[in-house]
């Protein structure tokens, strides 16, 4: 049988990137939305408190 | 049936879209985690070698996916600008911004897993065959559109050029597709084919297909989570612009 060379840093890299990658995006994207309805829902009851308080 | 554009305007409605984001995301992530999970472990551990490129073709395993994926989220981009163009379409802009990031990401993935295969397998990093330099350019593309969506201070304005740019830019997905066809180059030729049997065993074809569909299940629950969070952002924005108005009014009254 022909013998290769070791390989597995070269495929170690291109796995670690690709995993690193998404998880960056994916839990980047699920912080983001969480961050987002936080801040709406503190914002609109911010402005329910003021216009109740107004009125 | 029902006619596209009652679709187009369906969920051009952000309430509708979260509506539909918020009862998809589950199935979305959890799709994603069982089907890269399981393709991951097989490809890396439990599909073989291949006779000629040892260890090396489980590279593919991952390099495969993320070609597939940049060139489908220019095509959404596309769409997106054609949307935009043509329908005024709300949430097509909005999408296009959430979009390009995440299809630049997987070109640049997709070219780095390419040279990560080609330094063992071609003694190279890099060579300006017509496939990688296509890509490449898709990669350039994704970047102009970045930065072109968010260069002027109307908004509209950014939109609008980079809806121009995703559609003239289009023009670089069947180049990529047929550059293999069309030009003699280093890239081998597709092994899978919509009209002709794949050319590689079933042992490495079944572990491609599950990475395959479980990166894009993942792109996918990505881009409805920033479009959904986007969403949020602008209806907060819009609130508290509101909300400022009302303030000056009542202080100037």
């Amino acid at each position: 049988m022909m013998h290769l060379p070791n390989h597995w840093p070269y495929i170690a890299a291109a796995y670690g990137l690709t995993i690193g990658c998404s998880l960056v995006l994916g839990i980047g994207a699920a912080l983001r939305l969480r961050r987002a309805k936080t801040r709406l829902a503190a914002v609109e009851s911010q402005l329910r408190h003021r216009e109740s308080s107004a009125s | 049936m029902r006619p596209t554009p009652y679709l187009l305007h369906r969920y051009a409605n952000p309430g509708q879209f979260l509506r539909l984001a918020r009862a998809l995301q589950p199935w979305l992530s959890t799709g994603a985690i069982i089907f890269l999970t399981v393709g991951i472990v097989w490809g890396l551990f439990f599909a073989p070698a291949d006779w000629q490129q040892g260890e090396t073709v489980r590279i593919m395993y991952v390099h495969v996916p993320m070609a597939w994926l940049a060139s489908s989220c220019y095509l959404g981009l596309a769409i997106c600008g054609l949307l935009s163009l043509v329908w005024r379409h709300p949430l097509a802009d909005l999408a296009a911004i959430e979009i390009g990031p995440v299809g630049a990401c997987a070109a640049a993935l997709c070219l780095i897993t390419g040279s990560l295969w080609g330094q063992p397998m071609w003694g190279t990093w890099w060579v300006w065959d017509a496939r990688l330099t296509s890509v490449l350019v898709l990669f350039f593309l994704y970047l102009g559109h970045i930065a072109l969506i968010r260069a002027f201070d109307e908004p509209a304005r950014g939109q609008r050029a980079a809806a121009i740019l995703a559609l003239a830019g289009a023009i670089d997905l069947p180049i990529i597709k047929f550059s293999v066809q069309w030009w003699n180059t280093l890239h081998q030729p597709d092994s899978i084919t919509l009209t002709g049997a794949p050319t590689m065993s079933m042992t490495m074809l079944w572990p491609l297909l599950i990475t395959t569909i479980g990166f894009t299940l993942g792109v996918a629950a990505v881009i409805f989570a920033r479009l959904s969070a986007a969403i949020h952002e602008s209806r907060t924005r819009q609130l508290m612009a509101r909300s400022r108005l009302n303030r000056s009014d009542r202080s100037a009254a």
